[in-house]
């Protein structure tokens, strides 16, 4: 149980994280408007100029290394909603990292995503 | 916001392909796993064989390439919508994979975990209905 535990919030936490640093990155590319192969390819090339970019890869490297782990020893239809988790953390992380304002409505969206996985969790046969 | 349709057309063609090959890639990687077992002992040396034999897997490898497409469109679509827009917005991934799981692994899933999941999308259909960026940024 505990090294449920803690393989689920290595997921989390590290997913999450750097979810954001990859997000932080991007908003320094700033948009795509060109979807061509060699014009993604010189987004990409730009973004891995980003040190927030690399940081956020290492950060998700970590949550899946975890999650390969975690799928060793759990259903795969029990370990994936269980890091929805990720979604309060997300928003959290937004709001304070990313300066994105998070409305009552989406609050309230996440709230439900919440609850969600804590019916998943429960429902654990 | 300009050309708004335009942005919220290209942003639900991303979305789709994340909720496909997000999936997909789970299912394969939870396939693989299977295959490879619980590691004997978490001590560093341990966890070195298993991760290379994880590694060693092909369908290991299909299912981080989904993941992979699964990354490219997250990665594009972040750069002009809100994270916290984009990450649940993404949560209908979490009922394809129960789906999946259950059909394709033949796995148990409990009316409570279906009861969660439904409430995940539930959650995600109020997220959807908020504003798509609001930091102002292009």
């Amino acid at each position: 149980m505990w090294l449920e535990a803690i393989l689920l919030s290595m997921i989390v936490l590290g997913g999450t994280a750097g979810e954001l640093c990859i997000t932080r990155a991007m908003k320094v590319v700033g948009e795509v408007k060109d979807f061509r192969p060699l014009a993604l390819l010189r987004v990409f090339g730009r973004a891995m100029l980003v040190g927030w970019m690399w940081f956020g890869l290492a950060l998700m490297g970590v949550g899946f290394f975890a999650m390969l782990a975690m799928l060793s020893m759990e259903n795969v239809s029990f370990v994936v909603p269980v890091t929805a988790l990720s979604y309060a953390a997300g928003a959290y992380g937004g709001k304070l990292f990313l300066g994105e304002r998070v409305t009552p409505l989406r609050w309230a969206g996440i709230l439900l995503v919440c609850l969600g996985v804590i019916l998943v969790f429960q429902g654990k046969g | 916001m300009k050309s708004s349709e335009g942005l919220h057309l290209k942003t639900y063609f991303l979305l789709f392909l994340m909720v496909t090959f997000g999936p997909v890639g789970d299912i394969l990687l939870g396939k693989g796993m299977r295959t490879v077992g619980v590691p004997p002992a978490w001590t560093p040396l341990e966890l070195i064989h298993f991760f290379l034999h994880a590694f060693s897997s092909g369908i290991v490898w299909l299912g981080i390439a989904s993941l992979l497409t699964y990354l490219i469109c997250y990665t594009l679509v972040l750069s002009w919508a809100d994270f916290s827009y984009v990450q649940p917005a993404s949560a209908f991934a979490y009922a394809i994979v129960a789906l999946l799981g259950h059909f394709w692994l033949g796995e148990f899933v409990s009316t409570r975990r279906w009861i969660g999941i439904a409430t995940i999308c539930l959650g995600v259909l109020f997220v959807g209905n908020t504003a798509l960026n609001t930091t102002g940024r292009r």
